[in-house]
C-alpha cells in the first residue's frame, strides 16, 4: 500500500483526527490572533512601567487595578462612556426602526434597493472625513449654527452631545441593517391578520412587529454599543474637553508610555461587553447577528 | 479537561513571548546606558526615517513652496520618510519602536530618550555645522550628560498666548485670561493637551502666588503640585477643547470655537494664511518653551544618512528656513544672515542668551527636585501624567 493511500485510509477510519486537522488552521488563527492577544493584554495589566523611560517592568502586582478602582476619575470616565454608548444606541434605535419599517414593508422593491444602497454608501467613506465634516458642521460658523440661528438657537458646539450625535450617525447603518433583515423576515400575513382583527397601525406595531423584531434591535445594539465603547477619535475631534475610556487608554500609551495601565483600563470595555453579551443572549439576539 | 490543558499551554506561551519582548531596567538614578558615538561615517544608506515636530521637516506636502527635504534627498540620495508628532510623549513612545533614525526632541523628551538607551551619543566632529551653533546652546542639561553631547541643537522658542484679534479686546498681556475663573472668554479657551502643560499653571502661580515658593515650574513639591492641579481643574470648566494637533487648533481659532489659547508661532502663522485675525504674545509672567535637539537612534541602520541630515538641517540656510517657517530662534549663529526677514533674529532674540534664559524650557520632572531642594520630594512625570487624566476628568 502506497503512503498516500495509507494516510487517506487512516484518516478515513479516524473521523476525529480528520476533523482536527481540518480545523486546526483556523482554530490556531483564532487562538493566536484573538485569544492570545486578549491574554497578553490581561497579563500586561499586572505589570508596571518605568515612569521616566516608559519601559515595561515585569513586576507582578495588583497596583494598576487598585488605582483603577480607587481613583474616582476612572469611575467617572467609565460612567460617561457607558452613558454615551447607551445614548448612541437609543438614538440609533429610534431613528433606525421607522426607516427599516418603511424599507421592509412600505417601499416598492426598486425604492428598497435604492434605500439599501443609500444606507451602505456612507460606510465606504473614510471615518475621519465623516467625523471632521461633523466638526465643521457643528463649529461656531458652521451649517448647524446657520440653521439653528433661524430659530433663535445656536449650535450645540463641541461636547458630549456632539459626540453622541456624531457616533449615532457613524453607527446608524449597523442598526438599520439588522432591523431591516428582521422585518423582512416578518410575514406580511401577520400584519394583515392584525388589521383584520381590528388592530390599528400603531397597535400592530406595538403588539405584533415590536416583539418579533426586538432580537434584531438588540443585535444592532451590540454593534452600536460595542463600537461606541471602544471609540476615542470622535470624542477627540468633536468632544471638546471630554474624554472617554478609549482616550484614557490612548493617553496612557501615547502620552504616558504606561502600557500596563493602558491594558488595565482596556479590560473595562472587554468586561462591559461580556456582561452585555451575557444579558442579551437570553433575547435570542445572538442568533440574529 | 482537554480545554483546561490547552488554555494553560496557551497562557504559558503568551508569557514566554511577552517576557522575551521586554527587559527589566533599573530606574531612579540617571546613568545613561553605555553607547558609543561613531568615529567615522560610511557610505550613505539611501534611506532615512525622520521623526519630527510638525513644521521641522517639510517636504512640500503641506505647502508646495515649503520644501527642504527634497533638496536633501537630491544632495545625498537618502530617501526621507517623515513622521510628525504632537507631544513629546508621543515622540518618546515612537522612538521606543526603533523605527526612526533621527528625532527632533524637546527637553522633556531628550533625557528620557537618553536614559532608555533609545538614542546614542553624537560625535559632533562629524557634524561640521555644529561649530557655528550658538555657544549658549552647547552641552546643556537637556542635550548632554556629563559633557557628552547627545544631539545637535536645532532652535528654541516659547509657548505663546494667542487670541482672536477681532473678538478679544483689549489685547491680553497676562495668562490670567486663560486661568482666571471669571475670564470673559469662558468656554472659548484652548490649552495644550499634555501633562507638561501643568508647568504653565505652575509658572502662572509663580507670578501670582509667590507664597507657594515655586522656583522652577518643573520642580513642584506636593503642596505646589496640588495648587497647580487645582488651578487647572478650575480652568477645565472654561475650556473649549484641549489641543495637540496644531492644525485642529488653528481651525478652531478660525471658526471661533476657541478665542484664546496657548499656541506655537506656526499655529498662528497657519491661521493667518487662512485669513483669521489672530495675534500672539509672550505674556508678562513669562512662558514655558522648548529647546530642541536632533538626536540619532541607537539602533539606526541609516547612521550616515542620519548624520548628513543633522548637518543639513542645522546648516545656516536650512536652519533659517525652518526657523522662519516654524517661528522660532535658530540655533545656528550664521542662520541669522540667511533669513528673508532681516530683523527675524532680533524679533526672536536668537543671539540673546539672557532672553533665552528667561524661558522655562520643557524638562522632564523628576522625584529629585530639579531646583536643588533636597528636603522634599518633587512630583515625578508619572505623577504628572496621572494628574493630567484627573484634570481632564
Amino acid at each position: 500500500m502506497s503512503i498516500p493511500t495509507a494516510v487517506s485510509s487512516f484518516l478515513y477510519r479516524k473521523p476525529r483526527i480528520r476533523l482536527g486537522l481540518l480545523l486546526s488552521g483556523p482554530m490556531a488563527w483564532l487562538g493566536v490572533a484573538y485569544l492570545a492577544a486578549l491574554a497578553a493584554l490581561f497579563v500586561t495589566a499586572f505589570w508596571r512601567a518605568d515612569s521616566f523611560t516608559g519601559k515595561v517592568i515585569i513586576d507582578w502586582s495588583m497596583d494598576n487595578f487598585h488605582t483603577l478602582f480607587t481613583d474616582k476619575v476612572y469611575r467617572a470616565v467609565t460612567m460617561r462612556t457607558i452613558g454615551i454608548a447607551v445614548g448612541v444606541t437609543v438614538l440609533d434605535a429610534v431613528i433606525a426602526f421607522p426607516m427599516a419599517l418603511y424599507m421592509a414593508k412600505v417601499a416598492t422593491p426598486r425604492a428598497r434597493r435604492m434605500l439599501v444602497i443609500a444606507i451602505m454608501t456612507p460606510l465606504w467613506a473614510s471615518y475621519l472625513v465623516k467625523v471632521y465634516s461633523w466638526r465643521v458642521m457643528l463649529s461656531g460658523n458652521g451649517v448647524m449654527h446657520w440653521l439653528l440661528s433661524q430659530f433663535g438657537l445656536d449650535t450645540p458646539g463641541y461636547g458630549l452631545f456632539a459626540t453622541t450625535l456624531t457616533l449615532a450617525y457613524l453607527w446608524l447603518p449597523y442598526m438599520i441593517l439588522p432591523i431591516y433583515a428582521g422585518l423582512d423576515r416578518l410575514p406580511d400575513s401577520l400584519l394583515d391578520a392584525s388589521s383584520d382583527l381590528g388592530g390599528r397601525s400603531w397597535q400592530t406595531i406595538r403588539s405584533v412587529v415590536a416583539p418579533m423584531v426586538l432580537p434584531s434591535v438588540v443585535a444592532g445594539s451590540i454593534f452600536t454599543f460595542s463600537l461606541t465603547l471602544g471609540d476615542y477619535i470622535t470624542v477627540k475631534i468633536v468632544g471638546g474637553p471630554s474624554q472617554m475610556l478609549g482616550n484614557v487608554v490612548y493617553d496612557n500609551i501615547g502620552a504616558a508610555g504606561n502600557l500596563p495601565f493602558a491594558a488595565t483600563v482596556a479590560c473595562i470595555p472587554v468586561v462591559l461587553i461580556l456582561i452585555y453579551l451575557a444579558a442579551v443572549r437570553r433575547t435570542g439576539a445572538l442568533d440574529n447577528l | 479537561m482537554y480545554r483546561k490543558a490547552t488554555l494553560a499551554g496557551l497562557f504559558c506561551a503568551v508569557l514566554t513571548v511577552a517576557a522575551c519582548g521586554t527587559q527589566s531596567t533599573s530606574s531612579g538614578g540617571f546613568t545613561p546606558p553605555k553607547l558609543e558615538a561613531p568615529t567615522k561615517l560610511g557610505a550613505a544608506e539611501g534611506a532615512l526615517n525622520v521623526l519630527a515636530w510638525p513644521g521641522y521637516a517639510e517636504n512640500g506636502s503641506n505647502d508646495p513652496t515649503v520644501n527642504w527635504v527634497g533638496p536633501f534627498e537630491a544632495q545625498t540620495g537618502c530617501k526621507v520618510n517623515v513622521k510628525t508628532f504632537g507631544t513629546s510623549d508621543e515622540a518618546v513612545n515612537l522612538m521606543g519602536t526603533g523605527q526612526y533614525d533621527v528625532v527632533s526632541a524637546s527637553g522633556d523628551a531628550s533625557l528620557r530618550l537618553i536614559a532608555s538607551g533609545d538614542v546614542a551619543p553624537v560625535n559632533t566632529a562629524l557634524v561640521p555645522n555644529y561649530a557655528d551653533t550658538f555657544a549658549y546652546l552647547k552641552n546643556r542639561p537637556w542635550n548632554s550628560v556629563n559633557n557628552v553631547a547627545y544631539g545637535i541643537p536645532h532652535g528654541w522658542g516659547a509657548n505663546l498666548l494667542a487670541w482672536r484679534g477681532d473678538k478679544v479686546a483689549p489685547a491680553p498681556t497676562s495668562w490670567s485670561v486663560m486661568f482666571d475663573a471669571n475670564s470673559p472668554y469662558k468656554g472659548k479657551i484652548t490649552p495644550y493637551d499634555s501633562p507638561i502643560y501643568i508647568a504653565d499653571a505652575a509658572l502662572y502661580l509663580m507670578a501670582h502666588h509667590p507664597d507657594l515658593g515655586i522656583k522652577n515650574p518643573y520642580a513642584l513639591d506636593d503642596k505646589q503640585f496640588q495648587a497647580a492641579v487645582d488651578l487647572l481643574k478650575q480652568q477645565r470648566g472654561n475650556v473649549s477643547e484641549y489641543w495637540s494637533d496644531y492644525l485642529k487648533e488653528s481651525q478652531a481659532f478660525n471658526s471661533g470655537n476657541s478665542l484664546v489659547g496657548t499656541a506655537w508661532q506656526v499655529t498662528v502663522n497657519t491661521a493667518k494664511t487662512q485669513g483669521t485675525d489672530i495675534d500672539a504674545t509672550l505674556p508678562s509672567e513669562g512662558a514655558t518653551g522648548w529647546s530642541d535637539t536632533w538626536m540619532v537612534s541607537a539602533k539606526s541602520p541609516h547612521q550616515t544618512c542620519a548624520y548628513q541630515w543633522m548637518n543639513y538641517i542645522v546648516s545656516p540656510k536650512v536652519n533659517a528656513q525652518v526657523a522662519e517657517y516654524f517661528g522660532e530662534a535658530p540655533a545656528n549663529s550664521k542662520a541669522c544672515a540667511q533669513t528673508q526677514d532681516t530683523h527675524f533674529c532680533d524679533t526672536y532674540h536668537a543671539a540673546d542668551a539672557a532672553f533665552a534664559s528667561k524661558i522655562s524650557y520643557w524638562t522632564t520632572p523628576l522625584a529629585q527636585c530639579l531646583d536643588g531642594r533636597t528636603n522634599v520630594t518633587c512630583a515625578d512625570y508619572g505623577k504628572w501624567t496621572r494628574a493630567w487624566t484627573e484634570i481632564k476628568g
